[in-house]
């Protein structure tokens, strides 16, 4: 009688799982094999069985395209990341300060992120058009040599589709850094008044690293978000003017259903996977080393 | 692949069964996906399916807006093991896969029966002949490179004719810029670009340059002098256009010339719908021309049925009959009048056209001026490649040996 709640006890959590887990392996890593089974292939629009070995990717880095892609792909990432934290976390700041109407101003700032990229994109699409939305009504407010032509300009394409997708982000940074800062204990801030040290000053040494997990969870939601990048660019400049905006997934996408050549849109999504892993792989690492992990808790949950 | 097969044959058993009790109502019904979604394409498709059930069967319509959203899932259906009972295309490589993979019925006995190989326009007949067999029923010819004008624009700057050849045109467009008119309307997305590069290509560079490059992938010419020089007429169009055209569609464009606030268009003969709709007459509010010089070529481009591969009678029988009906010369004369296109077949009574497809009809009677459009020569991919390297050199400051470098470089796949 002993025996067997204690075996089911042990086994449960397994079997609970074991749908996850099929999915997982099927689903996923499965999908990531075929792929790069795919990606050494010559298919064209079905997959074939002919090898061709690593041609697909030769092919892949003598695309101009492609290697553009990759280039806005980085810029693109860095400027999203850094703006989306710096805002959203300066957002919370500001709301953490005890201001009136405290609800109504998280829901405008988090109202972007109910949008959709693609929705984000056409209503940025509009306001960026030259002769039109923003350019228009600076202009009619008598500035009549303004311009504003980024979303036209090959050189600040990329630029008008990082304002637009901070705009739709950072409102969720603004949601969880907001919940991290009311996690801080408010005996610390007590402490610091008691001692005079000014308040820039407790955010900078003392609440920034006790945020430790949060931006951990911020950066990971943002970088999965970079690699993503798709529909912001469709919407907003199809990838133009000329190549100047493409991404790498539009790049896959484009090469998968549009041009019919499945064996190199596989390699780059490979190419693709490498980054993810590359921001993955340390962080999994981290928390293995049981950096930033909560302390087992006791007893039953 | 194999499972695929596998996966496709055991559905298509399982929709033979399904499928054997509707054979006893002996009704041909037929399912064809299409993407003519546009007020003046739904009514043409609308003849093709009253032409359908006048000759007794029965037509189920699966319109999906988008080209390649249709494409794919025409594709996906097949792959699938559900596929229509036919399926539009464009006149071009994007079905030659689905041959390849034996995922279609040909339709020989209607080739046959009208006589395909004597009527039909080479390029035509180039991509639906297969291995001698025939893929695909072609409905009707769309040309690409019609220069569009306003006449209204014209008086304005002082043009008292259409240009006949490319010198005038320049200097038509230099007096339409003088005149404070945008002088080429142009949507910028890379697709038109093309379109505008394939005008160029063919106006200039003639029938051998055009076909060396596009059908024979020649390394040689396309890294010629005489190569480069068309690249650079391409580009000095830009400097006709207005600056916000980025990302422009291409009726916006059209409507730029129809309001006069631009002198030209270079876009596809199913531009005239938007004319139409504005209540413009042909050789009244605006010209078209096909291209400069009597020699000057016909990219042709259309749609076309393919129906995919089944052995159920009953299907059969009403993929048979679709082909049949669209093959009759006047179908293609209604469908035409309604989508802005030429009939595929040249013996047909051109009276009911308006003058500039009656100008089409003209130009393609000459063998010699039938050309197609980069898609017939190039398969998706490689059109595609093509197309990124035209929009990067149109939008951004590339010097054009680098250009001419990439072209060739991305048509050696």
């Amino acid at each position: 009688m002993l025996a067997r709640p204690f075996s089911l006890n042990r086994f449960t959590p397994h079997a609970a799982l074991l749908p996850m887990a099929l999915t997982v392996l099927v689903a996923y890593i499965g999908a990531a094999l075929w792929t790069f089974r795919t990606s050494l292939t010559a298919s064209r629009t079905f997959p074939s069985e002919k090898w061709i070995g690593l041609a697909q990717y030769v092919r892949l880095f003598d695309n101009e395209r492609w290697m553009l892609s990759l280039n806005n792909l980085a810029v693109y990432g860095v400027l999203f990341i850094i703006a989306c934290m710096v805002i959203g976390f300066l957002l919370a700041v500001f709301i953490d300060q005890n201001v009136r109407g405290e609800g109504l101003l998280r829901t405008v700032f988090l109202y972007p992120y109910a949008m959709s990229f693609i929705a984000t994109g056409l209503v940025w699409q509009w306001l960026l058009t030259p002769g039109s939305g923003i350019e228009a009504t600076v202009q009619s407010f008598g500035f009549s040599s303004f311009r504003f032509e980024w979303i036209i300009d090959q050189d600040m394409a990329i630029y008008a589709v990082v304002i637009a997708t901070v705009w739709q982000a950072s409102g969720l940074v603004m949601a969880l850094m907001l919940a991290g800062l009311r996690g801080i204990d408010p005996e610390i801030w007590k402490a610091a008044r008691l001692d005079g040290i000014p308040a820039w000053r407790v955010y900078v040494s003392i609440v920034l690293p006790m945020l430790g997990p949060t931006i951990a969870t911020v950066f990971l939601l943002l970088s999965t978000a970079v690699v993503k990048l798709y529909d912001a660019v469709v919407a907003m400049t199809q990838g133009g003017p000329g190549i100047a905006s493409e991404v790498p997934a539009k790049f896959i996408m484009d090469h998968l259903f549009l041009r019919s050549n499945v064996g190199l849109a596989s390699a780059g999504a490979v190419m693709l996977l490498i980054p993810v892993l590359a921001v993955l792989a340390p962080y999994a690492y981290a928390r293995s080393r049981g950096f930033g992990k909560r302390p087992r808790q006791k007893g039953h949950a | 692949m194999v499972t695929v097969r596998i996966l496709a044959a055991a559905c298509a058993w399982l929709c033979a069964a399904a499928s054997a009790h509707a054979a006893q109502a002996a009704v041909p019904k037929a399912e064809v996906i299409h993407w003519w979604t546009s007020g003046g394409e739904s009514a043409a498709v609308k003849q093709v399916a009253h032409a359908y059930r006048n000759a007794g069967g029965v037509w189920i319509d699966t319109a999906i807006a988008g080209g390649d959203q249709s494409r794919a899932v025409t594709i996906n259906r097949i792959v699938g093991g559900n596929p229509p009972t036919a399926a539009q295309f464009n006149t071009s490589k994007q079905f030659l896969d689905v041959i390849e993979q034996n995922m279609l019925n040909n339709v020989d006995s209607v080739a046959q029966a009208h006589n395909w190989d004597q009527i039909l326009p080479q390029p035509i007949i180039d991509v639906i002949k297969v291995q001698g067999h025939y893929y695909a029923v072609p409905l009707n010819i769309h040309m690409q490179t019609w220069f569009w004008y306003s006449k209204a624009a014209f008086q304005k700057a002082g043009i008292t004719r259409e240009p006949a050849t490319i010198p005038e045109f320049f200097a038509a467009l230099d007096k339409l810029k003088a005149a404070g008119i945008i002088p080429l309307a142009h949507g910028g997305q890379s697709w038109q670009e093309t379109l505008l590069f394939s005008a160029v290509l063919a106006n200039i560079g003639g029938r051998e340059m055009y076909l060396k490059v596009l059908r024979d992938r020649d390394q040689a010419t396309m890294n010629s002098p005489a190569f480069r020089q068309i690249l650079q007429t391409f580009k000095r169009l830009k400097s006709y256009v207005d600056p916000n055209s980025p990302g422009r569609n291409w009726n916006d464009a059209t409507a730029m010339v129809i309001s006069g606030k631009a002198g030209f268009q270079v876009m596809g003969d199913w531009a005239k719908g938007e004319f139409t709709n504005a209540r413009q007459q042909p050789g009244v509010h605006y010209g078209c021309i096909a291209g400069f010089g009597p020699a000057s070529p016909y990219l042709i481009q259309g749609d076309v049925f393919v129906f995919p591969r089944t052995d159920d009678p009953a299907a059969v029988k009403a993929q048979n009959l679709l082909a049949g009906v669209v093959a009759q010369p006047n179908l293609q004369v209604t469908f035409s009048k309604l989508k802005g296109s030429i009939p595929v077949r040249t013996d047909i009574n051109a009276a009911e056209l308006d003058i500039c497809a009656q100008k089409g009809i003209e130009i393609i009677k000459d063998r010699s001026r039938q050309l197609g459009v980069t898609e017939v020569y190039l398969t998706p991919d490689q059109n595609g490649a093509l197309q990124d390297i035209l929009t990067a050199y149109w939008n951004m400051n590339l010097p054009v040996e680098k250009v001419q470098r990439s072209i060739a470089n991305a048509l050696k796949y």
